[in-house]
């Protein structure tokens, strides 16, 4: 299946936990290609897309950081009003939650890219393929 | 006032007589009734015949709380079930608290005693008593409403909790006195006074404070604020309950233990040996007359002194000094008693837990706070590296820790290998309290 790879850093909420990350991935020479933070009260969790998810693993765990993965969805969306909608209206019908979601940095020829966590991953890319989007695979994402 | 005259200023030649009389009596009742007392003695060479002065009790062995956990429940208890009238409990994690029992005499003999504390603050029964300690296996709560009970005063069972209901009951029902942990009175008075009530214009004239450390600016605080009397009383459920010392209206200078019912030693927490009087070194209790659950030597890990100068008052009684700290890391948090390693009990039965944390008390405002740091690791993360999966987390966390010890608790998850490893004892606790 189409899956994306994610990977999720704790932080603490400080100043510096963010910087050190960034700086971890420059000198590994690895590349951001989308990200979001989700930020509580208490703590934040970094999500990642990068070119290449197991080195930035590997050097996050060295520098002492706890990395998890998770599977997400790389979507093409219309650019144009509606493009979203269009998306979410097919997944509903088949009551499927979207837990989280970003867009990517780059645009694909006429398409955003934006990327979804579901409580059924899986199932999400079947009915998103059946009913025509173009779900990107993990190697196209990580290289665009 | 004095409520028991004719114990509470015995001579102390005639104290000390009666006190080796009914040494006597308890340390035979124990090695023959309760099978810790007898290994315990055989194991150090003493028999009961052995008592033929106070002198002599410091050749027996010490109790110690950890004897009281391995003793769990009933074990200790020196009267069969059928003669025990009611059980008291401290907190412990997964059921492993420290149980302890009273027959119906020792029921009386604790009323009595709180009675005795209460006429010390010069209450009657005339006086309203707003007992806020909290009601339950807690034994603040019973003991005060006993003692409230046997000296004739008017007693109102509050308990704990609903501060805005205690502030209307406060105003409306007019107690003239109140029983709290000292931190609930100073938080009662601030809240009183954010409602827009006028907290000193109250009918309450003295506070019975105790369960936990506080200090003399503390007690200025509770004073000011409240127009009362503020008097520290002591007690451990181990030992009673509250009720074991109490400090007099009189001179406020030290709390008369009651000599009568309990023998105070004070010794060196290092060395087990007994201080001469007016040092300051770990205090050690052998209650002489109760019934279900004598204690020999049981060692509180509370730090104090005694003194045996007369006191204006016109009672004998040895005086204890306000409890000034732990000679163990035992944490007393909103008069809760809390041991970093029952929290570690707690912390190591959830899954997915590193096995370091650290614990920091503070005080905001007049109330103890009490956050537990965890490192997040791999195990709890790696799976799905999910935000709600470290809220379910914390949100467990301060559950279990509700649920098993009594006390609130703020969660902090840590990033990996920031909290201090230890290669010796390791100091799991930051107390930022200055009391």
């Amino acid at each position: 299946m189409n899956k994306v790879e994610q990977i999720s850093i704790f932080l603490e909420n400080k100043p510096g936990g963010l910087e050190f990350v960034t700086r971890v991935l420059r000198d590994a020479g690895i590349n951001i290609r989308a990200l979001s933070l989700a930020d509580t009260s208490d703590f934040g969790v970094l999500r990642l897309i990068v070119n290449d998810a197991e080195k930035a693993k590997q050097v996050l765990k060295e520098n002492g950081f706890t990395v998890g993965r998770t599977s997400v969805v790389a979507v093409l969306v219309p650019d144009r009003p509606g493009g979203l909608h269009s998306i979410l209206e097919a997944l509903s019908k088949e009551s499927i939650n979207v837990e989280y979601m970003y867009a990517y940095v780059e645009r694909s020829g006429e398409h955003a890219i934006i990327i979804f966590r579901f409580n059924a991953t899986d199932r999400a890319i079947e009915i998103l393929t059946k009913s025509g989007f173009t779900v990107l695979p993990g190697e196209k994402v990580y290289s665009l | 006032m004095i409520y028991n005259e004719e114990f509470e200023t015995l001579p102390r030649e005639a104290l000390e007589a009666l006190q080796v009389k009914r040494l006597q009596q308890v340390v035979q009742r124990v090695y023959h009734t309760v099978g810790f007392y007898k290994r315990a003695f055989d194991n150090a060479g003493v028999k009961p015949d052995d008592i033929r002065s106070l002198d002599d009790l410091k050749r027996f062995p010490f109790t110690t709380k950890q004897d009281l956990r391995d003793n769990y429940p009933y074990g200790l208890f020196a009267v069969p079930m059928s003669s025990v009238v009611r059980v008291h409990a401290s907190s412990g994690t997964t059921g492993r608290s420290t149980v302890v029992g009273y027959t119906k005499r020792d029921i009386e003999t604790w009323s009595e005693l709180m009675a005795r504390c209460f006429v010390m603050a010069g209450l009657t029964k005339n006086d309203i008593i707003h007992n806020a300690y909290g009601y339950g296996l807690f034994t603040g709560g019973l003991g005060a409403h006993y003692g409230a009970e046997k000296l004739g005063a008017s007693v109102i069972p509050i308990s704990g909790g609903n501060t805005k209901r205690q502030i209307m009951i406060l105003q409306d029902f007019g107690p003239t006195a109140i029983c709290a942990t000292p931190s609930y009175t100073l938080y009662l008075a601030e809240q009183g006074e954010e409602m827009g009530v006028d907290m000193r214009a109250l009918k309450l004239r003295v506070g019975v404070l105790g369960a936990e450390p506080w200090s003399e600016k503390m007690r200025q605080e509770i004073e000011n604020k409240l127009d009362i009397t503020a008097l520290d009383i002591y007690g451990l459920s181990e030992v009673m309950g509250p009720g074991v010392a109490m400090e007099c209206l009189e001179a406020k200078q030290g709390l008369h233990i009651f000599e009568d019912h309990f023998i105070a030693e004070i010794i060196n927490p290092e060395t087990g040996e007994v201080l001469p009087e007016g040092e300051v070194g770990e205090l050690v209790f052998t209650t002489v007359t109760k019934e279900a659950f004598p204690l020999i030597r049981y060692r509180t890990r509370d730090v104090s002194r005694l003194v045996k100068a007369p006191c204006r008052c016109g009672r004998t009684l040895v005086r204890m000094d306000r409890v000034t700290g732990r000679s163990d890391d035992m944490l007393i948090i909103r008069g809760v008693n809390v041991f970093p390693s029952q929290i570690e009990g707690v912390l190591l039965n959830i899954p997915g837990i590193e096995p370091h944390y650290m614990l920091v008390v503070d005080r905001e405002g007049n109330l103890d706070t009490l956050e537990v740091q965890v490192e997040v690791g791999e195990k709890v993360f790696a799976e799905t590296g999910e935000v709600k999966v470290l809220q379910q987390l914390s949100r467990r966390i301060t559950k279990d820790i509700k649920d098993y010890l009594g006390v609130s608790t703020k969660v902090k998850l840590v990033e990996p290998k920031t909290i201090q490893r230890f290669e010796g004892k390791a100091k799991r606790v930051i107390d930022k309290r200055t009391i």
